[in-house]
């Protein structure tokens, strides 16, 4: 029989065990980061967002239709994604367990689940191949599509919360239930609906495989829907596996510009959550 | 109190204003319900096209396309079984390097942080699954790579004399199955830990008093009273994270030497099916090159879509345990 010495012993080691795995976990994030200011800071200059990339063997140049494009992009798919999101959150949210709340609910899952590579496949044979060229739209919409279950369960996460009493008050003081849904429901859980909208943002922001063959890059400048354009990730993705050091560096500069919208955002929203759904709600 | 008059209920002004209400009813139910349909048909598009799309490769090559490895765009040959060995096998060393250091996570996490540490940790292991892959791809290209063929695979391959196994012998050139491998499992770590502390969370306090009140230690208390709890919600979350490492596009095209050949060894490159899609849908010539992409990607549609659902399943199982 082993001795209770040796029963504390063993504990004492895994309990150990599990901070280290606390340390491992959290290290790639902290040498990432490390890695992206060491490498990416030095090339940051004002150029870097004003200027177009220069021709190969020029050294200098900026990324500037590429951080254009991303916003471009960013702005399409949330108008896609944020109000059929919302939609459908509030159908879930009122109609909790009829047959078509449960389908939505299992299917907004597999198509989060699905590969980001398989969403812009099929937006190119819808988007791309019919047109006959790739447009900054079918990017737009192979993200938007990306956005749509994230909306979706952030929002009808956050209906939840919302205490029925408020809506059985608003439905005694005569408001009909549609005004009840939007005019008290939704206001109430605005900040959280916010939240999920900005996580879902910081989501897509970075994504560079459903804009392979669709919005598929441009070294000029465009702001055309119908016409390919440029997005930091595609650039980034094109640097980092070109031949040339100047690349290279524009690349971790690049790189450093994204992970730096992505953690603003992601940080946002986690403070629009935790200060109005922190503390208990009276 | 006095009662309101009859003709005031029943006057037309009030009887518009209940019509109006129920149009207004009406057209917002129909509205969010038309927003949660876009959900179904979304996924139902997506699975038509990529289907319709494959038909023809899949008609006039069967399942050759996952079971040779053959692939010759001239020739007329598709056989993807190089890459679906490689999505297969970067995924499981993935599994194998992430799933214990994600439910270290998430026990520390629930069980044993300080609270002051809960947050901060929780947030920093969350932040993973927010890093682009693209930017994870760039890091491995950059810093990963070189570190593993100058130290991590000579010091495996001769320092711990696992050279004489066939799975890391050979060359030490960088890209190879092991990078795409590490990269995976930072990536799938933090969909599996955020999973697993959710469902340790919600294994019942009494759960554990009751095993320390026996007299067990608090090892003992979560390996016999609190994880066995919560194994199939675990279980999901391991899943879950194996659907992301499957599909998984970016980072592992940038780092796994893109060669599309069947090799034991982790040092060799490899390919995977994302990847394939990735280097040569845009360069895809001839339909039936195209076609023979789509087959691929449908192979992964069709991969993913169990992982999800059986993950789901299975996390669903332990939420439901708990409702009741």
């Amino acid at each position: 029989m082993k001795t209770a010495r040796s029963r504390h012993v063993v504990s004492g080691v895994m309990i150990g065990l599990t901070y280290l795995a606390a340390i491992l976990a959290t290290l790639p994030l902290v040498l990432i980061l490390v890695h992206l200011i060491a490498k990416g800071a030095s090339s940051l200059s004002l150029a870097f967002f004003t200027h177009m990339p220069r021709p190969v063997g020029e050294s200098g140049g900026g990324m500037a239709n590429a951080i254009v494009g991303t916003l471009i992009l960013i702005g399409v798919a949330s108008l896609i994604g944020l109000p059929i999101g919302i939609g459908a959150g509030l159908h879930l949210a009122e109609k909790r367990t009829t047959p078509l709340a449960y389908t939505v609910r299992f299917l907004s899952d597999v198509l989060n689940g699905l590969p980001s590579i398989v969403i812009g496949i099929s937006a190119w044979e819808f988007l791309v191949r019919p047109v006959g060229h790739f447009s900054a739209l079918a990017g737009g919409v192979a993200l938007g599509t990306m956005m749509v279950p994230l909306v979706t369960r952030t929002t009808e996460e956050m209906l939840l919360v919302v205490p029925t009493s408020l809506r059985e008050a608003a439905l005694a003081l005569g408001y009909p239930k549609w005004r009840t849904s939007i005019a008290v429901v939704l206001r109430t859980a605005l900040a959280g609906i916010a939240t999920g909208a900005l996580v879902a943002v910081a989501r897509i922001a970075g994504e560079t495989a459903p804009l392979l063959f669709t919005a598929i890059g441009n070294q000029f400048w465009s702001t055309s829907l119908r016409e390919p354009i440029a997005a930091l990730p595609l650039q980034i993705f094109a640097y980092a596996t070109g031949p040339y050091d100047e690349w290279h560096r524009l690349a971790w500069a690049g790189a450093l510009v994204l992970i730096t919208i992505i953690l603003i955002i992601s940080i946002a929203a986690r403070f629009a959550t935790r200060s109005r759904f922190g503390a208990p709600v009276d | 109190m006095t009662s309101l008059p009859l003709d005031w209920l029943q006057s037309d002004r009030r009887r518009l204003r209940v019509d109006q209400s129920a149009i207004g009813d009406r057209v917002y139910e129909f509205l969010t319900a038309l927003c949660a349909l876009v959900v179904p048909a979304l996924v139902v598009a997506i699975a038509v096209a990529i289907f319709a799309a494959a038909w023809p490769a899949f008609a006039r090559l069967g399942l050759s396309i996952v079971t040779t490895s053959d692939w010759d765009v001239r020739g007329g040959h598709f056989g993807a079984a190089p890459a679906l060995f490689g999505t297969l096998v970067s995924s499981a060393v993935a599994l194998i390097i992430a799933t214990p250091l994600a439910i270290g996570v998430a026990i520390f996490l629930s069980e044993f942080s300080p609270s002051w540490l809960r947050q901060p940790v929780g947030f920093l292991v969350d932040l993973l699954a927010a890093i682009p892959s693209v930017v994870y791809g760039l890091w491995g290209i950059f810093v990963l790579i070189p570190m593993l063929r100058q130290q991590v695979m000579p010091f495996l391959r001769d320092g711990l004399h696992l050279g004489a196994t066939p799975f890391f012998s050979g060359p030490a050139y960088g890209p190879s199955m092991l990078a795409a491998g590490l990269i995976l499992a930072v990536m799938a770590l933090p969909y599996i830990s955020a999973v697993s502390r959710e469902v340790l969370m919600a294994v019942p306090r009494s759960q554990r008093e009751a095993a320390l009140a026996l007299g067990a230690t608090r090892w003992e208390t979560i390996r016999d009273a609190v994880v066995p709890y919560a194994k199939s919600g675990i279980i999901g979350g391991i899943m879950l994270g194996l659907g992301r490492a499957l599909g998984e596009t970016m980072a592992v095209t940038m780092v796994i030497g893109n060669r599309p050949e069947i090799s034991a060894s982790l040092f060799a490159p490899g390919y995977t099916m994302a990847s394939l899609i990735a280097n040569e849908f845009s360069e895809a010539t001839n339909d039936l090159h195209v076609s023979a992409l789509m087959a691929v990607g449908a192979v992964l549609f069709v991969i993913t879509l169990i992982v999800n659902a059986v993950a789901r399943w299975l996390v669903w199982r332990v939420s439901r345990v708990r409702a009741r």
